[in-house]
């Protein structure tokens, strides 16, 4: 599902932020990816939402490599990545409904279903009795999980989250991490940034670590040079 | 893929989406749709005032007429001769001659100058035969080819058209003609610039929304579209306002202006914005709208960029 072959990342006129990474994560496979901060976990889950692009190497989502594809393709790699912020990213002058609806509205699902859906997405985070108010109204953990809502309202193949259990007590930590349990489940490849060592302990998935921008567990090592193609 | 009906539905749903929030916040919108509705009237307007101006000198055409001064050599005989040749061309209604002791006669008593007269012991006037063109080739151009064709003949002293001040109002409607495209063309510019700038302005306000949207698999055109509708609406309500005030403007002229052609024995009354005009005007309000919104979009829209 989602694959990086020696991929680099350098900003401009700093040091590799990312540097020869190589890992795999299939279909239906959760995995955690940790590190200290600055160590590229930020830049890693860009790389896969095409906000940047990679300086060398090849990342591959569907076998399609999109380091190099055409500004106009990348909202439709979009749609199939969902994306949970640490700053939930809500629009705070639109409903929870609303906010849940946007992806489905952008891809055009006609608008009886988009009710259906988005109950569903709600239904799915608890928040079902929720999705008139506005997000503002909301407890931070609450907020979060609207945004989880709306990341898995368009049933995308592939979630990121980035921190998402970074403000949040133990408990609720540990609820949201179900969650994501349950999306894996269905066949979902989920790839979660934190360094809530804890917690990623507690749960025993795959874990990806990166030190200074390269993968020191979990990746796939020793590759050739050049990658696979 | 989206199928059409889902597509056409969107559309809708986004054109009235953006004329809810532009109804919700009146203020700011009134006052740049004020703004495009006035910069619009003005060369509007002016073109129907030319309009009018245009309509009551193409009555005045008909008065045209020539008068050929004769040669003191040439005989009465010899003008008879001539106003009969006249009379038998095709493009002349009628022609009148006056002979030289009619000439006399008419100027002894109309001027009040008859006794100075007497003192002269020669009838200093000379034969005229006045010429009027029939009203189809009543135009400026035909009376000149006419006019240059009587200035060759061998009796005629001096031809001379009576139009010469019809000429310089022409060329001055053709100055106004010109002005007012002028004028036209930069207050158009203006008002992309001032739907430019609101829709900027609109932009930057939304820019978080623009992020998220972007985030999560919004296309360009998806994004550009509730800018373009707005931008829309802007052009018809512009449009719209700006049609009010030139009519309004001639409904208050209309009164002075029959009163005017009262007195000129005249019962013109000023014409309004006819219909095609009136959809020429909300056609280039619109088209200026999208334009100008189209261009703050695409300028603006790539500098968003989530991070």
């Amino acid at each position: 599902m989602i694959e990086f072959h020696n991929v680099s990342k350098r900003y401009p006129g700093s040091c590799d932020a990312l540097s020869q990474v190589s890992f795999k994560l299939s279909s239906g496979e959760l995995a955690f990816l940790t590190g200290h901060s600055g160590a590229g976990k930020s830049t890693l889950l860009k790389l896969i939402a095409v906000l940047i692009r990679p300086t060398n190497g090849q990342v591959l989502i569907n076998n399609e490599n999109i380091g190099h594809i055409n500004r106009r393709r990348i909202p439709y790699v979009r749609r199939n990545v969902g994306i949970i912020f640490q700053d939930h990213k809500l629009l705070f002058d639109r409903t929870v409904f609303d906010n849940v609806a946007l992806p489905l509205v952008i891809s055009g699902v006609p608008h009886r279903e988009i009710g259906r859906r988005v109950r569903a997405s709600l239904d799915k985070v608890g928040l079902l009795n929720k999705e008139k108010s506005l997000p503002i109204t909301l407890s931070g953990g609450q907020q979060q999980r609207v945004g989880i809502a709306r990341a898995v309202v368009n049933k995308p193949p592939i979630l990121l989250a980035d921190e998402p259990t970074g403000n949040l007590d133990p408990e609720l930590s540990r609820e949201i991490m179900d969650l994501f349990e349950q999306f894996q489940q269905v066949g979902v490849s989920v790839l979660i940034a934190s360094h809530d060592l804890d917690l990623i302990g507690q749960m025993g998935h795959k874990v990806l670590t990166l030190n200074e921008g390269r993968m020191t567990a979990g990746g796939m090592h020793n590759e050739p040079q050049g990658g696979l193609r | 893929m989206i199928s059409p009906g889902v597509y056409i539905a969107r559309h809708m749903q986004v054109m009235l989406a953006t004329l809810g929030e532009m109804i919700r916040s009146p203020m700011s919108n009134l006052m740049t749709i004020a703004v495009m509705g006035i910069a619009l009237a003005l060369p509007t307007g002016l073109h129907v005032i030319l309009k009018n101006v245009q309509q009551v000198t193409a009555q005045w055409d008909g008065a045209a007429q020539i008068s050929l001064f004769l040669k003191p050599t040439v005989t009465d005989k010899q003008a008879d001769q001539l106003a009969t040749i006249l009379r038998q061309r095709q493009d002349i209604k009628t022609v009148t001659r006056i002979t030289r002791n009619q000439a006399l006669e008419e100027f002894r008593q109309n001027s009040g100058f008859g006794e100075a007269l007497e003192a002269l012991e020669d009838n200093p006037f000379p034969a005229v035969i006045v010429v009027y063109p029939t009203s189809q080739s009543d135009n400026l151009l035909t009376v000149q080819t006419m006019l240059a064709s009587f200035k060759q003949r061998p009796e005629v002293e001096l031809a001379q058209l009576d139009m010469q001040w019809l000429k310089r109002l022409y060329a001055i409607m053709d100055f106004g003609r010109r002005g007012i495209w002028v004028l036209a063309a930069m207050l158009s510019l203006s008002v992309l610039l001032v739907v430019g700038n609101t829709i900027r302005l609109a932009i930057q306000n939304r820019r978080e929304e623009i992020e998220v949207i972007k985030l999560i698999g919004g296309t360009d055109a998806f994004i550009r579209r509730p800018f373009l509708y707005t931008g829309f609406w802007y052009g018809l309500s512009g449009g719209v306002l700006s049609w009010l005030l030139v009519n309004l403007s001639i409904l208050l002229l209309g009164g002075p202006v029959s009163q005017l052609a009262t007195l000129y024995d005249s019962n013109y009354s000023l014409s309004t914005l006819d219909f095609l005009g009136s959809l020429i005007l909300l056609g280039v309000s619109i088209l200026l709208g999208l334009a100008g919104s189209w261009i703050a979009v695409s300028r603006h829209l790539h500098a968003i960029e989530p991070e």
